[in-house]
């Protein structure tokens, strides 16, 4: 167990001190979220009323596609320098590797939302600091990360590679995004707490569910990695 | 290889006549319904192949569990030709839905959960093959292919109850409250005994179809064998 | 000991490992030669763990591989085609990162005394990313040695080295064989190896095929051996 979690605390302290050094991750992540706001203002036309109804579907698409980015670019560093072999070579649980980027990709993606949420309240004058809300973005991205740093792990490995992790993620991800969104929409707009947490308890089944198979069936994805 | 054998011959013709008792019995033995008319007998294939479908798909996260445990390359073989041909299915529930839905909502298609559900699955499983194609090895192409089966099938209750919590138009046909109000229908004696009939062909039907895939597939690798092992 | 029998191993249609046997025995260090191509690398990455044998019996330091891997994986010290390193951390980072890993006890300590092994100690809070190729690969020595494996596995470790890194490396690696260690190396390139090891593998369209023992082998002889071996084999000269 002791090692378990040294592995895991070691691999997200190199992510973290990486990251930390030339910021790449992050930039492109936070870059990417405010153009695609920005598209979505223009597309949408998003005037005071529009806002309010389409703001949690702006900021979920956003950070769906941010995640997407975060989560690939990780696996791809590991892949570069045939790191992932590096960490193969080490007597680990590979479910272990899995947690701690997984953690790792999850701390990116909250930090670029801490980020990007008080921004969005400046531009459209929307109050996004409600803690409900808040609560719903963290969920949400737990279930997304967890799934996408699997399939990222495929996809880095694979021919087509920058173009698949997308096409395999999204479709698996509309469990938790319709429930994120709802969810959103009902803390941001005050609906009723039980309503609220019909859509909570989906999301929340998601996360247990995904991550528990995830953290299984890693191991098969990564053995032999070539 | 073996010849084909006698017992895949007798399904197809088994396969063959049930599918046409089923479309006889359709046609003549099932009432036509009140409100919606003829169009209404497209629900038997319908919901038939919608779910034989689906068990296509469970089949294979099954298979994908197999193949990680034991790594024969059978249960990849079954598992993707699984994948194919409930794919197929599930294009014919789709599109036989929105033949049955024109005339009675007035629309091809509809956002409804169902029918999104539906479309979202074949999204799911249209990926499936992006994926085998960008991998070569075999190996890694059946591990992958196993370890997103599972994850498919089990996201899809998941995505269907996400839908249905939004707002449907989809006839609630079984276990539901006042079924004609959203288009629906309850069945008589005749509807159940045609509905469980075309059920049962589209089930053996799958099991033919898929048992000559696996066949064409093994033919297939027995063949690029011996390519490969001519030009060495 | 290293010890495989019936090794087979294939990457889609094609076989690369058909039927191998193989020894390594410690206190000598054993080189592994052969044309491009001819395996060496599958060999090294399934003695490592890395990969899975698809038959035959496969011993590393007495486990058997894949089933005791984990076992084989604290023991083996592996140098590859690439670095295994990260760019964006320095090297101390890096020794740093592998020795919690392999949970080396006084990991900080041991990252000093490995960066001074390998000539690097004055280099230790650079970033990887500013190597040299040459320095790269003695960083890349010194992380398979951070756990002090008793089975060093390393793959064409000459590769783009200067001459006095590989004079460090073969007396790092001569050091390590004395000390009682396996010690293979792959290598196309028989001059570097002929001074080094002290038995020789020819390693040819997935078998071995003829071995020599000899401490401070003549080159000339060694390339006459060599191109007999592959040549009985039908295999490429080099």
């Amino acid at each position: 167990m002791r090692n378990y979690l040294r592995t895991v605390i070691t691999v997200v302290w190199k992510d973290i001190v990486g990251e930390a050094r030339n910021k790449e991750i992050l930039t492109s992540m936070l870059v990417f979220s405010l153009l695609v706001i920005l598209i979505f203002n223009f597309a949408l036309d998003l005037d005071v009323q529009a806002q309010e109804s389409v703001t949690a579907g702006v900021l979920w698409v956003t950070f769906t596609f941010a995640g997407t980015l975060g989560v690939n670019r990780s696996m791809a560093s590991e892949r570069e320098g045939g790191c992932l072999d590096g960490l193969l070579l080490v007597p680990v649980d590979r479910s272990a590797l899995y947690v701690g980027k997984a953690l790792g990709n999850l701390l990116f993606l909250l930090v670029v939302e801490v980020i990007v949420l008080p921004i969005y309240s400046v531009l459209f004058n929307v109050n996004m600091l409600v803690p409900g809300f808040l609560l719903v973005v963290l969920l949400g991205s737990i279930g997304y990360i967890a799934v996408g740093t699997l399939l990222a792990a495929m996809s880095v490995q694979a021919r087509t590679r920058d173009i698949l992790l997308p096409i395999l993620l999204f479709p698996l991800a509309i469990p938790i995004l319709i429930p994120a969104v709802k969810a959103s929409i009902g803390y941001l707009e005050g609906y009723p707490g039980p309503w609220i947490m019909t859509w909570l308890n989906v999301i929340i089944v998601y996360d247990l569910i995904f991550t528990a198979i995830a953290v299984i069936l890693f191991e098969y994805v990564v053995e032999d990695w070539s | 290889m073996e010849e084909k054998p006698r017992f895949l011959s007798l399904l197809d013709g088994i396969s063959v006549i049930l599918f046409l008792a089923a479309v006889l019995l359709v046609f003549f033995y099932a009432p036509l319904e009140r409100s919606m008319g003829a169009v209404q007998k497209v629900f038997y294939f319908h919901v038939s192949t919608a779910w034989v479908g689906m068990l296509g798909f469970f089949v294979s996260a099954l298979m994908g569990v197999m193949y990680i445990l034991s790594r024969e390359k059978i249960w990849d073989m079954i598992g993707f030709s699984s994948v194919e041909i409930s794919f197929i299915f599930f294009l014919i529930a789709i599109i036989s839905g929105s033949i049955w839905a024109r005339p009675v909502w007035n629309t091809w298609w509809t956002w409804d959960p169902r029918l999104t559900t539906a479309a979202v699955v074949e999204l799911i499983y249209g990926a499936y093959f992006l994926l085998r194609q960008a991998v070569d090895e075999p190996r890694q192409k059946a591990r992958f292919s196993a370890v997103y089966a599972i994850f498919a099938f089990v996201s899809v209750p998941l995505t269907f109850v996400s839908i249905r919590m939004l707002r449907t138009i989809h006839p609630v046909v079984i276990g539901a409250g006042d079924p004609i109000g959203g288009g629906g229908f309850s069945m008589t004696g005749p509807m159940q005994v045609t509905f469980f009939f075309s059920l049962f062909t589209f089930s053996v039907l799958f099991v033919d179809v898929l048992w000559h895939r696996i066949r064409l597939e093994k033919l297939e690798t027995m063949m690029n064998e011996l390519r490969l092992a001519s030009r060495n | 000991m290293i010890k495989v029998r019936n090794l087979r191993k294939r990457f889609g249609h094609k076989r690369v490992l058909s039927g191998l046997d193989f020894q390594v025995a410690k206190g000598e260090i054993t080189a592994l030669l052969g044309p491009n191509g001819s395996g060496k690398t599958t060999l090294l990455r399934i003695l490592s763990s890395l990969s899975r044998p698809d038959g035959g019996e496969v011993y590393v330091g007495g486990y058997q591989l894949p089933q005791e891997a984990d076992w084989v994986r604290e023991r083996v010290g592996f140098v590859s085609h690439q670095p295994l390193l990260y760019g964006d951390l320095t090297a101390e980072e890096n020794l740093w990162f592998y020795g919690r890993l392999y949970n080396v006890s006084d990991f900080r300590q041991r990252t000093a005394s490995v960066l001074e092994m390998v000539d690097l100690q004055r280099r230790g809070a650079d970033l990887v990313r500013t190597f040299s190729r040459g320095m790269v690969q003695r960083l890349a020595l010194g992380r398979s040695l951070l756990h002090e494996p008793q089975i060093l596995l390393f793959d064409e470790p000459h590769t783009g080295l200067d001459q006095d890194s590989v004079r460090m490396l073969n007396d790092v690696l001569l050091h390590m064989s004395e000390q009682g260690r396996i010690v293979l190396v792959t290598s196309h390139d028989l001059a570097q190896v002929a001074n080094l090891a002290s038995r020789f593998d020819v390693l040819s369209r997935g078998k071995i095929v003829a071995s020599v023992k000899e401490e401070k082998i003549d080159l000339d002889r060694l390339l006459m051996f060599y191109r007999e071996a592959v040549r009985r084999r039908g295999g490429e000269r080099l």
